[in-house]
């Protein structure tokens, strides 16, 4: 049953990607409209897909790659649709959209069996650590979406050709300032998200840090982030610097959640988690 | 029914003769009331702005409407109406419908796209509603103007971009800043171009202006005229940092400044983004500052290059619309036609079935002898023969209410069975 839902969640999903594609493309307003109700629509799906799972499981359904995947998505959504209810940026929709969507096309293609029950799986710290880290991800989604924007649209003021694009990207400041909020609201959740693991692996483990691949890729990630809020605070980087390292900072993430767990061998692969 | 629209525009007329015909918009109610009491004009809107004076009328003769039309602006304004109707265009039916759309959609202004023409004729509506010169037919055509305006903004990018130096850079310098609110700008020369320009910024609510100029007497009278401040020409350099803007225009025939000096002027301002409008020739900001970080620089052709580029998408977008204004023209000519339709339908049943009943209370008074029975057969026979009679020429009107032969098939059809009342002596033998 949650199967069904995710898929149909998924069409949703490629439903309002169209939407915001064709808004961004021809700037038509009707094809935000109907790109904004269909994402709330999705996410609303979505919700539903993942307690539904949640039940089906009996823990918090981020154990597997399929599951990590599908419950990212949602909080890009999620971060999303407050975004765009806080600050009006439906243009972020054409970007974060397929972005979302791209995830639960790999999330889909992937097995999606249940995780076999597992001490670890029933701790409390497992949600929190799962949650913040994801949320905080989903937060920095955005800033990397905020950055592209932001070197294309200096890349065309600096170069002196508009195209229509131009006129529908948000401006200069707007993406910058974008890029600062992301950075003070996802850093605490990263690193209360890092902390919160840290305990997790205490109370399950024995130990707080055991510098496998997914935790050193975690820290530098952090590094990163923790580099680019040093500098917008204190050296006063913004533009195109913070723009750069908001993007790098997420390749760093997304390495750290996939690559990590597809390349590389360690305590938080899923087989791992779910084999004990 | 016929929509009429008489007047003239910018093309048609020059300024002079405009003005003589603008109506004071205190004088629009006097007016619409005066144009309501000719018998041949049913509804009337006034549309009076500094580039185009129309009336747009509805009645059933529409020649008869749009000469006293044309006669009713001389008389009003006491211009001789041969001097005047050299300057006026007409329009009749489907073409007045276009010409209402083209104007609302801002395809017929002398800036393609300007936004003000809507907000005008919105006003002109509401002047005329409020004296109750428009009835159902133009308040619905109004209603759809409005809606056709909106699909046309919405749908093409008419009015997206700017088409003039100072609205382009304003529109670059929002690109950059988001809103101009709190942002302050500097003007370094005095001349005509930099207070346009001002100007222009200035009303986005900009937060401060310096003004900059080598006769200093200058650079105060436009400082006062814009809540600005003068600073000495010598010493613009040190206050660069304090500006998000800077527009030069100085006859100085080197650099004023320099790349190093604006990388300065940025590591100073903590990377915040500057925005340099360089509108001089020869120019005054070395064109390597644009390669500054957080520094752009637009000098006159650049300008000018993206004005080009946004009349070509004007210009693709006027095509966009007057697609859409095809569309609804059509959707418009239906309702009309529909509207003027099923009345003819029912006066002509009506018009039969008052005869027939009126031809059968004197048979059946001579026939007195006939049984309820046959009375009725008679009643239903010439029941359907008015039915059979009446088929083909119901079927013909709706057949071609939808092109252009509708209104005379129309016409025909209430004058060979005088519905309108013209000739009841014939009703009678």
């Amino acid at each position: 049953m949650s199967n069904l839902l995710f898929k149909i969640t998924l069409l949703g999903y490629l439903a309002a990607s169209c939407g915001y594609l064709v808004h961004i493309a021809s700037g038509r307003r009707a094809a935000e409209k109907v790109g904004r109700w269909l994402i709330r629509g999705s996410f609303i799906l979505h919700c539903a897909t993942l307690a539904l799972r949640f039940f089906e499981a009996g823990y918090t359904p981020v154990a597997n790659l399929h599951e990590s995947l599908s419950f990212f998505a949602w909080c890009i959504t999620g971060i999303f649709l407050l975004f765009d209810l806080r600050y009006g940026l439906a243009v972020l929709g054409a970007f974060l959209s397929p972005l979302a969507l791209l995830l639960m096309v790999i999330g889909n293609a992937v097995p999606r069996q249940l995780a076999q029950p597992s001490p670890m799986l029933d701790s409390w710290w497992f949600p929190i650590h799962v949650s913040l880290a994801f949320l905080g991800n989903a937060i920095f989604a955005v800033a990397f979406i905020a950055g592209l924007m932001y070197l294309v649209q200096e890349r065309m003021l600096k170069s002196k050709r508009l195209s229509a694009l131009f006129f529908r990207l948000p401006s200069l400041d707007t993406l910058d300032t974008l890029n600062y909020r992301c950075l003070t609201w996802g850093f605490p959740l990263m690193t209360m998200g890092i902390i919160s693991g840290a305990a997790w692996a205490h109370s399950t483990w024995g130990s707080y840090w055991r510098w496998d691949p997914k935790e050193t890729w975690a820290l530098i990630s952090w590094f990163v982030y923790a580099a680019l809020l040093h500098g917008r605070l204190a050296i006063g980087w913004r533009g195109r610097r913070a723009a750069l390292l908001a993007i790098i900072g997420f390749l760093c993430l997304l390495f750290t959640f996939l690559g990590v767990n597809l390349l590389l061998s360690g305590l938080h692969s899923f087989k791992a988690l779910s084999g004990r | 029914m016929q929509i009429i629209a008489v007047g003239l525009n910018h093309k048609s007329a020059p300024v002079a003769t405009r003005e003589q015909i603008a109506f004071a918009p205190e004088r629009q109610k006097e007016a619409l009331d005066q144009l309501l009491e000719s018998p041949e004009i049913l509804e009337g809107l006034l549309l009076s702005t500094c580039n185009r004076v129309e009336l747009y009328a509805c009645s059933h003769d529409g020649t008869a409407a749009a000469s006293r039309l044309k006669s009713f602006l001389a008389e009003f304004h006491c211009v001789p109406e041969e001097t005047l109707s050299a300057h006026l265009y007409e329009f009749r039916a489907e073409q007045a419908i276009r010409h209402l759309f083209r104007v609302a959609s801002s395809l017929d202004s002398m800036v393609i796209g300007e936004p003000q023409i809507l907000g005008q004729l919105k006003d002109a509506f509401a002047i005329a509603e409020g004296c109750r010169s428009v009835g159902l037919i133009l308040t619905r055509l109004l209603h759809k103007t409005f809606s056709v305006a909106k699909r046309v903004r919405s749908e093409t990018a008419i009015a997206c971009q700017a088409v003039s130096i100072s609205y382009s850079a304003v529109e670059l310098a929002r690109k950059i800043f988001g809103s101009l609110q709190d942002r302050s700008v500097m003007i370094i020369g005095a001349g005509e171009m930099c207070e346009l320009a001002a100007r222009h910024l200035v009303n986005h609510q900009t937060a401060g202006l310096l003004v900059a100029n080598r006769t200093f007497e200058r650079a105060l009278e436009l400082a006062k005229q814009f809540d600005g401040r003068a600073v000495p020409f010598n010493d613009f350099p040190d206050y660069l940092p304090q500006a998000d803007i800077v527009l030069a225009s100085t006859a100085a025939t080197g650099y004023l400044l320099t790349r190093s000096q604006v990388e300065k002027v940025i590591r100073q301002r903590k990377n915040r983004p500057m925005f340099f409008i360089d509108i001089a020739v020869p120019r005054n900001i070395e064109p390597a500052v644009n390669e500054v970080d957080n520094a752009y620089l637009y000098d006159i052709d650049d300008l000018q290059n993206v004005i080009d580029a946004n009349v070509k998408e004007r210009r693709k977008a006027a095509d966009k619309a007057e697609a859409i204004i095809d569309q609804e023209i059509g959707r418009f000519q239906r309702w009309l036609s529909d509207l003027e339709l099923t009345p003819t339908i029912r006066d002509l049943q009506q018009q039969l079935e008052g005869i027939r009943r009126l031809e059968l209370d004197k048979t059946f008074a001579q026939l007195r002898t006939l049984s309820p029975e046959e009375r009725q057969a008679i009643d239903a026979c010439t029941g359907a023969i008015i039915k059979k009679i009446l088929h083909r020429p119901i079927a013909v009107l709706k057949e071609r209410r939808h092109d252009m032969s509708g209104e005379q098939y129309l016409d025909a059809a209430r004058m060979l069975f005088g519905l309108d009342g013209g000739s009841e002596d014939k009703d009678q033998g």
